[in-house]
């Protein structure tokens, strides 16, 4: 298990090297320099600022100071946001975010599992098609389509839950940006359950358990969950994904001033350092998540570890 | 190998397929033919005409925008950049997930075993950001963008290639190619590519939904598509600021994208019944 581990982390590295080598590239083969926009300076300020920003040096030289501070958790200086790093904007946007995706995730889980679930008890019937087509309207309604729509129906015409983030208290502001942002995860997780639900319900040892004369929801509960939850747990990583760029637009929908907000306005500005800065650390949170769930993957199944 | 017949057969008894295919067909003629036959123009400002609902006369049948443009035309050119971004994306996902995965397939052994963990590494990465940065660093420039966004989706087609490739390197025939002294690439192009159809297209028609949706998520954050060009997402995205006076901006742009993007979705799951048998059984 440990040499599982170990492997693991040593080969999540390079996957990190390699998004920190192709957004710096791609920021650096931008034509024009990131002040290019403003008013025209004299050549000695412009060589000076130049060199504040170390955008005199070498590229490789640029490279590796930015990689020595992003070892140290330093992203740089904003070029829109003058006065602060992109640390601290990231740091200041981070924890309203991570609230709005924890709160999705939770709500996918819950609400994927049991409608999946549902659904594989009742293979064929009803009750079955109508999850599954509900399922695949989840799938394919983007969450910037979905998000609005919810808003009219639920916060213009009905009014009974707050359209926007400012100005609203309490709870009920959580509702619409949580459930838009859950809806299609809900949809995936519910397709994925009832498919690896089917099949460890077909599989000898449930046979056995039904021989024994246990329930439904004993078979279910304490057989058939726990084998049946590995697809949905690989299919994490993935979701943590999707969760990042439905913020995005939630973010922007809502106007709820999170890390997704951040991020729009700052590639709306160029703000270059900003939007590499936040690239960066989406990357680097997406394949830790990943290595997490491989490892515990690892841990819940020991298959995986023979390899 | 079935034959082409027999495909059309199946395909034609499949009903999802035939409804979902027939709608998106009728989206496509009305979206080429829509803009020719209206009397309006997608530039056209009418300040006398602001805002105004869904009517029959002067066939603004979808209504008018906060410009008074016209918002049936407008809506149909941001189904025509659906359509292009949809062969476009779909082309060069095709064309790289093909070679890519035919290659590693065919070739075996330790390329394939590099090239493989290349493409694992690549999906790790959440590329839907990296086009959001290359957007910000470069002009936001319209073949960019479809280009970008079919480099995202040919990962998928490069492991089923691969895997069909593993299995069909082993079969008499190429065994036959090989000892008739048949070049490597020839092999590939000529005895290998042509067997891999049935799954290409199958999983062609699933990259699609997903091209079209970054498209549109790009557009209605106001990174794709710009103005006076449009496109759904940035329908979308100029409804979203005018929902409450005048909810047909929101409404029939989202009921487009959501619709097309069903058809697709569904038709691309009925494919891969009828295609592969393993989803089958």
């Amino acid at each position: 298990m440990l040499r599982y581990t170990v492997l693991r982390v040593l080969g999540a590295i390079p996957t990190l090297l390699l998004v920190i080598v192709l957004a710096f590239l791609m920021v650096h083969a931008a034509p024009g320099g990131p002040f290019d926009d403003e008013r025209v300076l004299p050549p000695e300020i412009e060589a000076n600022i130049a060199k504040k920003y170390h955008l005199d040096e070498p590229l490789h030289r640029q490279f590796l100071r930015y990689l020595g501070g992003v070892v140290q958790g330093d992203l740089g200086p904003s070029y829109s946001y003058r006065d602060h790093t992109v640390s601290e904007l990231i740091g200041g946007a981070l924890p309203l975010s991570l609230h709005l995706g924890a709160l999705a995730m939770l709500l996918s889980l819950i609400v994927g599992v049991t409608a999946g679930t549902a659904a594989a008890l009742r293979k064929n019937t009803v009750l079955d098609r109508t999850v599954m087509a509900l399922a695949m309207t989840g799938i394919s309604i983007p969450v910037f389509v979905v998000a609005p729509v919810l808003v009219l129906v639920l916060a213009v015409y009905l009014q009974w839950l707050p359209a926007g983030w400012s100005g609203n208290a309490g709870g009920a502001r959580y509702l619409l940006p949580v459930v838009s942002l859950a809806l299609p995860q809900i949809a995936y997780i519910a397709r994925l359950t009832r498919a690896s639900m089917i099949d460890v319900l077909a599989s000898d040892f449930i046979r056995t358990a039904r021989a024994q004369g246990l329930g439904t929801i004993a078979i279910v509960r304490y057989h058939a969950l726990k084998p049946a939850m590995l697809p949905v747990l690989s299919y994490m990583g993935p979701a943590v994904a999707a969760i990042l760029t439905g913020s995005v637009v939630v973010e922007e929908i809502f106007g709820i001033p999170g890390l997704g907000q951040l991020f729009v306005r700052g590639a709306l500005n160029r703000d270059y350092t900003l939007v590499l800065g936040i690239v960066i650390f989406y990357a680097t949170l997406i394949i830790l998540l990943n290595l997490l769930v491989d490892i515990l993957y690892a841990v819940i199944d020991p298959r995986v570890r023979q390899r | 190998m079935m034959s082409l017949g027999s495909t059309w057969q199946r395909l034609r008894q499949n009903r999802t397929v035939m409804i979902c295919g027939g709608l998106l067909f009728g989206v496509v003629v009305v979206a080429c033919i829509g803009p020719l036959v209206s009397p309006n123009d997608y530039l056209q400002t009418d300040f006398d005409n602001l805002l105004s609902p869904p009517t029959v006369t002067d066939m603004q049948v979808f209504g008018t925008d906060d410009l008074g443009r016209d918002l049936f035309v407008r809506s149909m050119l941001g189904v025509r950049v659906t359509i292009v971004i949809a062969v476009v994306a779909s082309a060069v996902s095709l064309v790289i997930g093909v070679i890519y995965g035919a290659v590693a397939g065919f070739v075996g052994g330790r390329v394939d075993a590099v090239m493989m963990r290349f493409v694992d590494t690549l999906y790790a990465l959440p590329f839907i950001f990296f086009v959001i940065l290359l957007m910000v660093a470069f002009e936001r420039n319209f073949l960019l963008i479809f280009v970008a966004i079919g480099a995202i989706n040919w990962l998928d087609m490069a492991r089923i290639v691969r895997g069909q490739t593993l299995s069909l390197r082993e079969r008499e025939f190429v065994a036959a190619a090989r000892v008739t002294g048949v070049s490597a690439p020839r092999i590939i192009f000529r005895h290998i590519a042509p067997n891999l159809m049935g799954v290409v297209i199958v999983y062609v028609t699933l990259t699609i939904p997903q091209a079209i949706l970054v498209e549109s998520f790009l557009s209605f954050l106001g990174l794709g598509i710009q103005e006076p060009q449009t496109s759904l997402g940035a329908l979308v995205n100029a409804g979203v600021n005018q929902m409450e006076g005048a909810p047909w901006m929101l409404l029939i742009p989202a009921a487009l994208l959501a619709s097309i993007l069903f058809c697709c979705n569904f038709l691309g799951d009925a494919m891969r019944d009828v295609f592969d048998a393993r989803h089958t059984a």
